[in-house]
């Protein structure tokens, strides 16, 4: 039996520390070990992002990260969006905007759509589409979760002035 | 995922040994984007995985304008194109980098990756030949270099011999009036598999109007990615214009041996094929002429 490795992570800010096998993805690490089930496991392939987390200022599908490999790095996940008190914008724009109807794919697209707005605070709608390519939704037809990216790149900007 | 060891190598050296020590039951990983999916699904088997990304010479790229750009095998897409001087000198090579799968692909998969899969579709695989990119391969005796065109040798296959590894790609230096570009086709907006791929280079002569120089190359439409060799020998001397464009498209389409499959017919794909080497030369000349 292959021997479980240690390893020693910062997510959503707080230090945390895991064993698991070199063959557990951080997507199994973060649901069954970590029990924060907010990524989900929509494809295992790298295709649908439902499992998406920002590891190191990235966003990547956490079902092709080895649990090993996250050693020493920083990581997003769902869980850490909203603060403390309440939801980020984009979280109250989805809901709003009504960007969600079974939920699956939201927090990969929330965590998205973050790192996007984190880097390109004023993305035209067709960089969202294009950013979000990774993202896929199987009830919405993607419109009102674009519309809803926009509206929290307004508010974001709003909140800035 | 059937039971496996981790080992990261902190140098090509290390790489070398723990490959050598495990044979064939060993498995590079640089962004783990195709061999976790393959493993997982069995297409490809190991019992060892050696990850190459705590190898600084294999994450590591750097560009002088005199010497070309030195791009180790492991870095990943996002900071090809992420880096404004790389991604203007050598276009087709950003241009594949950028639609890679997705932004999460992007930040994980490298171009040495996607070589070393070595599908006939790779996106990055046309851009490097019509970059006239050099593999940089390291083994047991010692280090080979390899130009991208001859690297892969069927479906998923490549030289990479037993123990052998790529390090770093070499793309030679950029002079005046150069352009390069890649485009695929595909049925979606993003997130396809190439139904076509074209990689097209071209520089221009000091008048800006006469080709000096060519090169093109094919995805998807060959048991493996498909320098179109003929055609940029016929385009040297010829005007730089759409009628010399169309004429290479139609030149690229008596070379392209494609397959029907579930990407589409054999037929629309000779048909793409065409379409696509004439956009792709107008697009590495449009770029020529705006430096």
């Amino acid at each position: 039996m292959v021997k479980k490795s240690h390893v020693a992570t910062t997510i959503n800010g707080e230090a945390v520390e895991f064993l698991c096998e070199p063959r557990h993805s951080l997507l199994e690490v973060l649901r069954d070990t970590l029990h924060l089930t907010g990524a989900k496991e929509g494809c295992n392939n790298g295709n649908c992002g439902a499992c998406t987390v920002i590891l190191n200022g990235v966003p990547v599908n956490s079902c092709l990260v080895l649990g090993v490999e996250a050693e020493g790095s920083e990581i997003t996940t769902i869980e850490g969006i909203a603060s403390e008190s309440h939801l980020h914008p984009l979280q109250q724009c989805f809901l709003e905007d009504a960007a969600l109807q079974c939920g699956i794919c939201t927090p990969g697209f929330i965590v998205a759509a973050k790192a996007l707005l984190d880097r390109n605070p004023n993305p035209s709608e067709h960089d969202i589409r294009f950013e979000l390519a990774g993202n896929l939704c199987r009830c919405t037809g993607y419109d009102k979760i674009i519309r809803a990216v926009q509206d929290a790149a307004a508010v974001l900007q709003e909140n800035k002035s | 995922m059937k039971e496996i060891e981790y080992a990261a190598a902190h140098s090509v050296d290390e790489a070398v040994d723990l490959l050598a020590a495990r044979g064939d039951k060993a498995r590079v990983m640089a962004g783990g984007t195709d061999i976790l999916v393959q493993l997982r699904e069995g297409m490809r088997d190991a019992d060892l995985i050696v990850d190459v990304k705590k190898i600084p010479e294999m994450m590591q790229f750097s560009y002088d304008p005199a010497r070309g750009l030195h791009l180790g095998a492991s870095v990943p897409c996002y900071k090809i194109y992420g880096d404004a001087k790389i991604a203007a000198a050598y276009s087709a090579l950003a241009d594949a980098a950028r639609i890679i799968g997705g932004w999460q692909i992007q930040s994980r998969a490298s171009i040495g990756g996607n070589l070393c899969n070595s599908s006939p579709a790779a996106d990055s695989i046309p851009a490097l030949i019509a970059h006239d990119a050099q593999c940089v391969i390291a083994g047991p005796s010692g280090r080979r270099t390899v130009a991208v065109a001859d690297f892969c040798t069927a479906p998923g296959r490549n030289q990479l011999a037993r123990g052998e590894l790529l390090v770093s790609l070499h793309f030679p230096p950029v002079q005046p009036r150069e352009g390069a570009r890649y485009l695929r086709f595909i049925p979606r907006n993003e997130m396809d598999i190439a139904v076509v791929g074209v990689g097209a280079w071209l520089r221009l002569n000091d008048k800006a109007e006469t080709i000096a120089a060519a090169r093109v190359a094919l995805a998807a439409v060959a048991p493996k990615p498909l320098a179109a060799t003929e055609v940029g020998e016929w385009l040297v001397g010829k005007p730089a214009t759409d009628a010399t464009f169309s004429e290479a498209g139609a030149r690229a389409r008596k070379l392209a041996k494609p397959i029907s499959d579930m990407r589409g017919p054999a037929e629309y794909r000779l048909h793409l094929v065409g379409v696509m080497t004439t956009r792709a030369l107008a697009g590495a000349a449009e770029r020529a002429t705006s430096k």
